[in-house]
């Protein structure tokens, strides 16, 4: 059914929980087997009660019950005996029904829940390069969606499989013991009854599909509609939108209704075959107690066990048509599980990094095939402790820098490699880098919680004058306290949207919360104007006053007093110096200080 | 997202007295689907009645006489209730299918209808759920959940009527009995509801995680917390299984319990009879019958608590969607000018005077609905017929309002917008549209092929002239490039194009619209040099003789225009030629210096 590795996986995911499944397949075939008792008693009562023969009898201990009270005279009438018989089994049987559904409730969910947060942490662990490679819809998909075929087919079909199996089982033995001919007539019926539902749902999966294909067609128009609707308003386009939208609105319409045509002869068809079931039974019943074969009390039996099964073998059909459906499922979760995460050697280092940067002819491409390399052969060194500006235009390099500096991508073999104090990062932990290396992204992302958890992130748990001491750094605090509920303010989907300016202070506030060694500005503050700018520049040369600072900019000013400015060009190094080397050098770098002073001629 | 938090109201009659209208037009159907549900659940309540003919006449004297017709008439009875069934479930899915297609209509042409202030405050997301899954639900309830409720109420007084007619003693027994468990699971039901709420709240969070923690990974690394979100995670997911549990358990709880009190009533029934059996009062048949329908109309109670506590949290869909249906539609056309002019869907062109581009803003006061600041205050602006105007300032400072103002997608709060000298108000909205030429910086294409969005210009346009606007416009590289040329599939939303692409079918797009207003918001992405070359060139192609708004990005553009207005927190600080504003040395003259120092960055 699934392949071997699939099952694993999901067995992976039952440690310490495997009891549930137990004590519910268990409490399930109790259950069953006192449900299959209240019709034995209820025929027995008829028969030997009511009827006064002695033509049936109960099962042996019960038997016995039954003679031990009805000689006592415990409860008055042998006929109150067998009604309290009846009610108990019954009470039993809903017991351990319950029983059985809790314990499947319990192990499904706690093995989902350990399958979800499985995957949450994967993903987590997986290497940035892995995001970058897979959309992100379709990783969330595979997370929500699949994980709830996944809890559907382990709550619902699985476990129910098994239980309509012991069922079936049991329901077999007891009607065989009891009277071959009548459980032949039963039986007979089962395997049309199962194989028509699974041939059912077979094929209206096809159908299934369309009518899919059709919703998402309608979906389509009416997701392009609202997304376009400016386009829509622009040209005038109402009626013509509202045209195409009739077309696909009716198609679907139409798909469905045929399909109900379809449901319409299964349910007419099943519930008459079970109907015939149910008939079959009455009239050999009646022809074999007619012959005096069989007492009325084992027809009542029969007939209560013909309605018992039908409805479970129905459902069993369209379960095993759906396991396929959840085979894909497994497999999509499975390719993520697979996809190997960030690990670390045991022996990876956590040398002190409060020393030099050195990047010793790195080259770097993101995608080895094509082989486009972003950066090439770039050598430089930051000395500990000092500030250092690159200068670069869009698609230069300066991110896969920081990028690289950070691990988030990894140099490739004899491409180079960057150093910390003289040791390869590549030896160095992944987190207790990252952990020294303050980086604010380009975009930064924000979570959506308060602005005071989003700047306190990293840092877990400061106070909140700590916090507002750095977005104060950040040039952000008073606008934070602008908002009405300050830093209580939730940021994202559920709560205001911020600028992308406030975004970018919010972020570097967060990154220096962290108080590491090095700080990397990849960009951030290309929102915001100059004026703030420079205040966020020399508060940060204060707070940061230890710390070697990376400066990434095409904003000359926010670059010209870093110890050292790097210009990179179609990734190579163009010039490296002081500020007034470079001037001197009359290169790039002067060309862009230039334009940035207003000397340029202004065409 | 959107987070359920409603509270559970009682069953309110006004809510689906909302739908009364949708009913009228399927009074016929409804009506059939009734008269069937009523053959087919009398037709499976008597089926106890066959197990007590059985009994008594063949089981019980030892004899098969009669058994051939009467196995006849049952097989005929059995096939009948089929037949009923298959229609029953066919004019159902009809129902279901052909109201929920009727109020997804109503929305639809409704959201075309309503202003663009209501489009720009609801995510697509939001009105999309509105559109296709309320209605569906809606719908789906009213079908299946209606007839769930018919059949089982009729299914038990079926029962109980054929109980009663068999013998009351005994019946009295099972009355007892409905009324209670039907009480046990509507308590139950209304708990489970509140609870599955809650695990659909919960299983959005979780779904939130998952966006955040995949969209943000790289946030996440670089601050090391991936930690901290996998604890985050595992509390959520955590209360998940907690909650889920909950409700499982409650479910697994309330059957047994439904159940159980079946099975007492069947003791009773079984003591009952028997005794009655025992002084002759009533016969093996009845008794048999009698242990069936104490099996049978369990079930139903279970089914129509469940179904009335289901209409409970539907009541919620439909509020939403006649919410949606009700929105009044701030921008309408006066009665007098749809006389003349027609509506959006039924036009009346042959009374349209031709549109020759003038725009002018009197004292025009404008305020967004949802701002209480106002962004224009006595604003006035000429713009003949001809003159291109370019719109510069920051990303989200407010560059769209003066567009939207002349393309009369807002109006203004005080003064008027004049087109060719007449009030905008005067002709109608779709008089104007026609007129306009709009592409956007991020260009929304539909799915289809180049040609059919090009055509989306001009809809009666020929193949010729399409494929001449796109050559214009250097479009027809791109077929050039595809396998099918310009019949290639451009996507869902134009993505098998890349972003320069759809552009340029945009521009063909309103080029082939031949509009005398030309509205146009330049791209800021980076896009190739060549294809920026072609674009750039498109522009001025496009450009000749209209009247163009132009939210530029490109000095070039900015450079040569008529008129240049600079935007700043949503307000116009500076307006004139780029030599008046250049010498002025304010906003536009440090805005261009920094637009300079970035192009030749790049």
């Amino acid at each position: 059914m699934f392949k071997k590795k699939i099952w694993k996986m999901l067995l992976s995911f039952t440690h310490g929980i495997k009891r549930y499944f137990l004590i519910s397949i268990l409490a399930a075939a109790a259950s069953s087997l006192m449900s299959f008792l209240t019709p034995i008693i209820v025929g027995f009562t008829v028969d030997n009660v009511i009827g006064g023969g002695a033509q049936s009898s109960l099962p042996g201990p019960i038997m016995s019950l039954y003679n031990f009270l009805s000689s006592r005279g415990i409860f008055g009438s042998k006929l109150a005996i067998c009604a309290i018989f009846a009610a108990l089994c019954a009470i039993i049987a809903g017991s351990f029904n319950y029983l059985s559904r809790t314990n499947m409730a319990k192990g499904s969910e706690s093995m989902i829940n350990n399958l979800r947060i499985k995957l949450f942490k994967h993903t987590q662990s997986l290497p940035f390069e892995w995001h970058s490679k897979n959309q992100t819809g379709d990783i969330i998909q595979r997370c929500t969606s699949d994980v709830e075929t996944t809890r559907r087919f382990v709550f619902q079909q699985l476990i129910e499989v098994l239980r309509t199996v012991i069922m079936l089982v049991m329901v077999m033995i007891i009607m065989f013991t009891l009277n071959p001919i009548m459980a032949l007539v039963v039986t007979v019926f089962l395997p049309i009854i199962m194989l028509y539902t699974v041939f059912f749902f077979k094929r209206v999966a096809d159908k299934f599909l369309e009518c899919d294909e059709a919703e998402g067609e309608l979906m389509v128009r009416v997701q392009e509609n609202l997304t376009g609707v400016r386009v829509v308003r622009a040209f005038g386009r109402e009626k013509y939108e509202t045209e195409r939208f009739d077309e696909k609105n009716v198609a679907f319409t139409k798909k469905w209704l045929s399909l109900g045509g379809t449901y319409g002869q299964f349910w007419g068809i099943s519930d008459s075959v079970s109907a015939m079931q149910l008939l079959c039974v009455i009239v050999t019943g009646s022809l074999l107690a007619a012959r005096g074969t069989l007492s009325f009390g084992e027809l009542l039996v029969f007939i209560s066990y013909t309605q018992m099964v039908a409805w479970p073998v129905r459902q069993l059909g369209r379960v095993l048509s759906e396991m396929s459906k959840t085979g894909v499922s497994l497999g999509r979760i499975n390719e993520i599980l697979e996809a190997p995460g960030e690990t670390d050697p045991p022996d990876a280092l956590e040398p002190p990094m409060d020393r030099d940067i050195e990047f010793k002819d790195v080259s770097f491409s993101y995608d080895v095939e094509t082989d486009q390399q972003v950066l090439k052969n770039v050598s430089f060194t930051i000395k500990n402790g000092t500030t250092f500006g690159i200068l670069g235009s869009t698609g230069s390099g300066k991110s896969s820098i920081t990028y690289l500096l950070n691990r988030l991508y990894e140099i490739g073999a004899n491409s180079g490699a960057i150093t910390i104090g003289g040791i390869n990062i590549q030896q160095i932990n992944r987190k207790y880098l990252r952990k020294n290396i303050g980086l604010v992204l380009q975009e930064p992302f924000l979570f959506s919680k308060t602005i005071l958890e989003n700047i306190d992130i990293a840092s877990h748990g400061q106070d909140l004058g700590k916090v507002r001491e750095k977005a104060a750094i950040a040039a952000v605090d008073d606008n934070i306290m602008s908002f009405s509920k300050g830093y209580e303010t939730i940021v994202g989907e559920r709560g205001v949207t911020l600028s992308g300016g406030q975004k970018q202070r919010v972020a570097i506030a967060r990154t220096l919360m962290m108080n590491a060694p090095v700080m990397v500005f990849d960009d951030s503050m290309s929102s915001l104007d100059m004026e703030t700018d420079a205040k966020i520049r020399e508060a940060l040369r204060i707070d940061t006053a230890q710390a070697t600072v990376i400066l990434i900019s095409h904003r000359i000013s926010t670059l010209m007093k870093a110890d050292k400015i790097m210009v990179l060009d179609e990734g190579r190094v163009a010039e490296i110096g002081t500020h007034q080397e470079l001037i001197d050098k009359n290169g790039i770098y002067r060309r862009v200080y230039d334009l940035q002073s207003g000397i340029d001629d202004e065409r | 997202m959107n987070y359920e938090e409603e509270k559970i109201k009682g069953l309110s009659l006004t809510i689906w007295l909302r739908l009364l209208k949708y009913f009228k037009g399927l009074k016929k159907q409804i009506l059939k689907a009734f008269i069937v549900i009523l053959a087919a659940t009398g037709g499976s309540a008597a089926y106890p009645l066959f197990i007590r003919y059985a009994v008594s006449n063949f089981v019980v004297p030892g004899t098969t006489k009669g058994i051939v017709p009467f196995t006849a008439v049952c097989f005929g009875f059995i096939l009948i209730v089929g037949v009923c069934i298959y229609f029953w479930t066919k004019l159902l899915m009809g129902l279901e299918m052909n109201l929920s297609m009727i109020i997804r209509r109503d929305c639809f042409v409704h959201l075309q209808k309503l202003q663009l202030a209501y489009h720009n405050v609801n995510s697509v997301g939001y009105l999309i759920g509105r559109v296709m899954s309320d209605t569906e639900r809606i719908s789906s309830m009213i079908s299946w959940g209606f007839s769930g409720l018919v059949e089982s109420i009729l299914f038990l007084f079926f029962s109980i009527t054929f109980m009663l007619i068999l013998s009351p003693k005994l019946a009295i027994i099972l009355i007892i009995v409905i009324p209670a468990a039907g009480i046990i699971a509507w308590i139950f039901q209304r708990k489970i509801i509140v609870i599955s709420r809650r695990v659909r709240e919960l299983n959005s969070k979780i779904t939130g995680s998952y966006n955040e923690g995949i969209t943000g990974s790289k946030t996440s690394k670089t601050l090391v917390i991936e930690d901290l979100n996998s604890a985050e995670f595992s509390t959520l997911s955590n209360n998940m299984r907690r909650e889920s549990i909950r409700s499982s358990r409650l479910n697994a709880l309330m059957m047994p319990m439904v159940m159980s009190l079946g099975s007492i009533a069947l003791s009773i029934v079984l003591y009952r009879g028997g005794t009655l059996v025992g002084k002759q009062l009533l016969d093996f048949g009845i008794i048999s019958a009698f242990v069936t329908y104490a099996v049978s109309t369990i079930e139903p109670i279970v089914w129509v608590s469940g179904v009335i506590s289901e209409m409970v949290s539907a009541q919620v869909g439909i509020e939403r969607v006649t919410g949606l249906l009700n929105e009044p539609i701030t921008i309408v056309d006066l009665p007098e000018v749809i006389k003349k002019y027609g509506d959006t869907f039924d036009p009346k062109r042959e009374n349209w005077e031709p549109v020759l581009g003038g725009v002018s803003f009197e004292n025009v006061w404008f305020k967004y609905p949802d701002g209480d600041e106002y962004v224009l205050e006595d604003f006035s602006l000429d713009i003949p017929s001809g003159t291109t105007v370019a719109i510069v300032g920051e990303t989200g400072a407010g560059k769209s309002t003066i567009v939207n103002l002349a393309c009369r997608f807002y109006e203004p709060t005080e003064g008027r917008v004049l087109i060719d000298g007449r009030d905008s108000r005067e002709r109608s909205q779709l008089w104007l549209h026609s007129s306009l030429g709009y592409v956007l910086q991020d260009p929304h294409l539909f799915s289809g092929t180049i040609i059919d969005n090009i055509r989306y210009g001009r809809l009666d346009a020929t193949d010729e002239e399409v494929m001449a606007a796109a050559s214009l416009v250097s479009a027809d590289t791109i077929a050039t490039r595809l396998p099918d040329g310009f019949s290639s599939d451009v996507g869902e939303g134009g993505d098998n194009l890349s972003t320069g692409e759809k552009q340029l079918v945009s521009f063909a797009r309103a080029v082939l619209a031949d509009p005398p207003i030309f509205v146009l918001d330049e791209a800021t992405s980076s896009i190739d040099t060549e294809t920026e070359r072609l674009i750039q060139n498109a522009i001025s192609h496009m450009l000749k003789g209209r009247t163009s708004f132009i939210i530029a990005h490109r000095l070039s553009t900015i450079v040569r225009s008529d008129l240049i207005l600079v935007v700043e927190d949503g307000k116009i600080v500076e307006r004139g030629t780029h030599k008046e504003l250049l010498a002025a040395g304010g906003h536009y003259s440090s805005l261009y210096k920094a637009m300079r120092l970035e192009e030749i960055m790049q």
